[in-house]
């Protein structure tokens, strides 16, 4: 197989395969999840709880005493710097939207590559900093098993390739792009299946958590 | 009751597991924030009190009962079986380094409800025949005798005759038709008697018709501690059939913390129907009183104070400004703690801590982080609404040499009310 040869097949049937698995192992999980409902509170509530779900979703993204956030300062930087740079590097490249366009049929505005480029190379930098403290501080080593690891590998895999391919580092730009797709591939297939998930279930559970705080009428 | 084994308690705990357990599970990225909340980690730095580190062996459980990959993994036997050797281990970590406080529950980034998940945990814990003796005694005991601490009706009546002497009118028992019923902890009428004659007194000035039950006295719940369903049932029923014997309209939870939880958020659902009276706090009520003008009060503490939040009250109680409002009333210099209200830490005993020998060590440890809050602050006195913390702060208070009186705010409240009453009596 030739580098041509490989780039068709990892754009082709190799990113149609990733996807359906993708999907399909996205909707397994969550019916998993909400086939096992919840049993209805009987409890004389102070509110629905509903409006207070929905706000935990966004009131969750930081931090709530003035103790715990300072300690977890770290945490809560490189957090949302990485999700940030990834999410920029994901959603805003130009050559990512039109691929985005043919799936979906629009489109949206584009930002600058060079931005897009340093929001990668922020990301990247932080993702080794998110490594590099999960492997020395205490809790975290402790709490982190193969999974942690081997997920935190193929998060920064597609943005490394991707800068890669990008700036054509040390390999013929046909390989390259071959292999950041392939990269984005089997990030598609582990992710139904790993903490990868949170992506999605980190709405149920804010949800939930606040639905029910707020039911007791504890505000978020 | 059937026999605790193994097999009853992953039951059990399988029968648990439901839709936010399932999303809670799906969403740990073991960021370590919940260690951070936790005062058993705060204040000893062992990383296995991380919060979501006590419910390893409920998420693998899930995980192959639950899931596609775990069924397979299961089925090709890759996956690693929770057994009762591992059920035991993890006592240490469900009872004695988790006081229900629910500060993880808050700060978790991705929303888990950690405090949650716990309480389901124990129910199969005490299934599987791995709960702390000191819990199975109390739930004995409050099975069979009414109380966790083994306080009897003569006890309790023998503490109204005393308050009756002392107010000089009477204390209703049974009163069918009452407004409220009132409950008590067992804390209460052994330690702190003179929450009941603050109640009296509050009541009287009120005009408001109350009543004791004698069947139904004790509002503590060793079920909901220990982590049984069936006993917490049992334990709410009483109070759910004496209220309804004696006609009342409202239950007043006492001040304690875990009882509050019991008969008002999980009765209902325990009992499988709503409940055909209204619970509520007793700092409820007396802000409400409040706000009808019915509690007046005359003269200040000049004190400075703080209030210390019982969690099950405040964090898990919505009970948040009540107390607030309350000890202004009579406190000239109240000051708060560094993340007072819902985020404020806990004494360090709840949840069933307390009546859990095994964890004397670790409870008088997790007291330090109280101690630095209080530390902060340089106050005189410390007001609070829950015997069970108050018994803790008296006893970490004293280990560590530091002489801050610790009182209930009803008790206080009682102090500064304005007798107008006083020739009616």
């Amino acid at each position: 197989m030739n580098s041509m040869d490989f780039l068709l097949w990892v754009r082709g049937p190799g990113l149609a395969i990733a996807s359906i698995i993708f999907v399909f192992g996205m909707t397994l999980r969550m019916f998993e999840i909400f086939m096992l409902g919840r049993k209805k509170n009987l409890a004389e509530l102070r509110s629905s709880g509903v409006k207070e779900g929905f706000r935990t979703i966004i009131t969750r993204s930081g931090g709530v005493d003035t103790y715990t956030t300072k300690r977890t300062m770290f945490t809560h930087i490189s957090g949302w710097v990485f999700h940030l740079g990834m999410f920029t590097a994901i959603f805003l490249l130009a050559p990512h939207i039109e691929l985005f366009k043919s799936f979906l049929g629009f489109g949206w505005p584009a930002l600058p590559t060079a931005i897009v480029d340093l929001a990668t190379v922020i990301a990247l930098i932080t993702l080794l900093a998110i490594l590099f403290h999960r492997l020395t501080s205490p809790v975290m080593r402790f709490l982190s098993v193969g999974q942690d690891y081997v997920v935190w590998a193929l998060t920064f895999l597609p943005l490394l390739t991707g800068y890669m391919t990008y700036h054509h580092l040390f390999f013929p730009y046909t390989w390259l792009l071959g292999i950041h797709i392939l990269s984005i591939c089997v990030l598609l297939v582990v992710f139904p299946f790993t903490k990868l998930t949170h992506a999605v279930t980190v709405f149920t559970s804010r949800w939930y958590n606040g639905y029910m705080a707020g039911q007791k009428g504890v505000k978020q | 009751m059937s026999e605790a084994s193994l097999e009853r308690g992953l039951t059990d705990l399988k029968a648990q597991i439901d839709a936010p357990v399932a999303s809670f599970f799906s969403s740990c990225v073991h960021c370590g924030m919940c260690a951070e909340a936790c005062l058993f980690y705060t204040e000893t730095k062992d990383p296995v009190y991380t919060p979501i580190h006590k419910l390893e062996p409920m998420r693998r459980l899930w995980e192959q009962e639950y899931t596609l990959l775990g069924r397979l993994k299961k089925l090709l036997g890759v996956s690693k079986a929770v057994t009762d050797g591992e059920l035991e281990e993890w006592r240490g970590l469900v009872y004695d380094s988790c006081s229900l406080c629910g500060r993880c529950t808050m700060v978790c980034p991705v929303g888990n409800d950690i405090a949650y998940m716990i309480r389901k945990m124990r129910e199969g814990m005490s299934a599987s025949g791995n709960a702390p003796e000191g819990l199975i005694g109390a739930a004995t005991r409050a099975i069979q005798i009414g109380s966790p601490m083994g306080v009897k009706l003569p006890a309790l009546q023998a503490q109204v005759r005393h308050a009756e002497k002392e107010l000089g009118f009477e204390i209703p028992f049974d009163l069918e038709g009452a407004e409220y019923m009132v409950l008590m902890s067992s804390m209460e009428i052994m330690n702190y008697p003179e929450y009941l004659s603050a109640i009296a007194k509050i009541f009287k000035q009120a005009g408001k018709i109350w009543t004791l039950s004698s069947e139904a006295f004790e509002a503590t719940n060793t079920g909901i501690q220990i982590g049984s369903s069936d006993i917490a049932r049992e334990l709410v029923s009483r109070i759910v059939n004496a209220a309804d014997k004696l006609k009342v309209s409202t239950v007043i939870s006492p001040e304690c913390g875990h009882a509050y939880t019991a008969i008002r958020w999980d009765g209902p659902n325990l009992m499988g129907r709503p409940f055909g009276f209204k619970v509520r706090h007793i700092l409820e009520v007396l802000d409400e009183f409040r706000e009808q003008g019915l509690l007046k009060t005359e003269g200040f503490e000049n004190a400075k104070m703080t209030f210390h939040d019982p969690c099950q009250i405040v964090r898990r109680g919505g009970v948040i400004e009540q107390p607030r409002r309350l000890l202004n009333m009579v406190a000239k210099n109240f000051v708060e703690m560094e993340d007072a209200g819902k985020m404020n830490w806990c004494c360090g005993a709840g949840g069933g801590v307390s009546a859990n020998e095994e964890a004397d060590e670790l409870r008088i440890k997790a007291f330090n982080r109280k101690k630095a809050q209080l530390d902060e602050l340089n106050v005189d006195t410390l007001v609070t609404a829950c015997a069970n913390c108050r018994i803790q702060l008296e006893d970490g208070l004293e280990i560590n040499d530091m002489d801050i009186p610790v009182v209930g705010l009803t008790e206080m409240l009682a102090e500064h009310l304005v007798e107008t009453n006083k020739t009616e009596g």
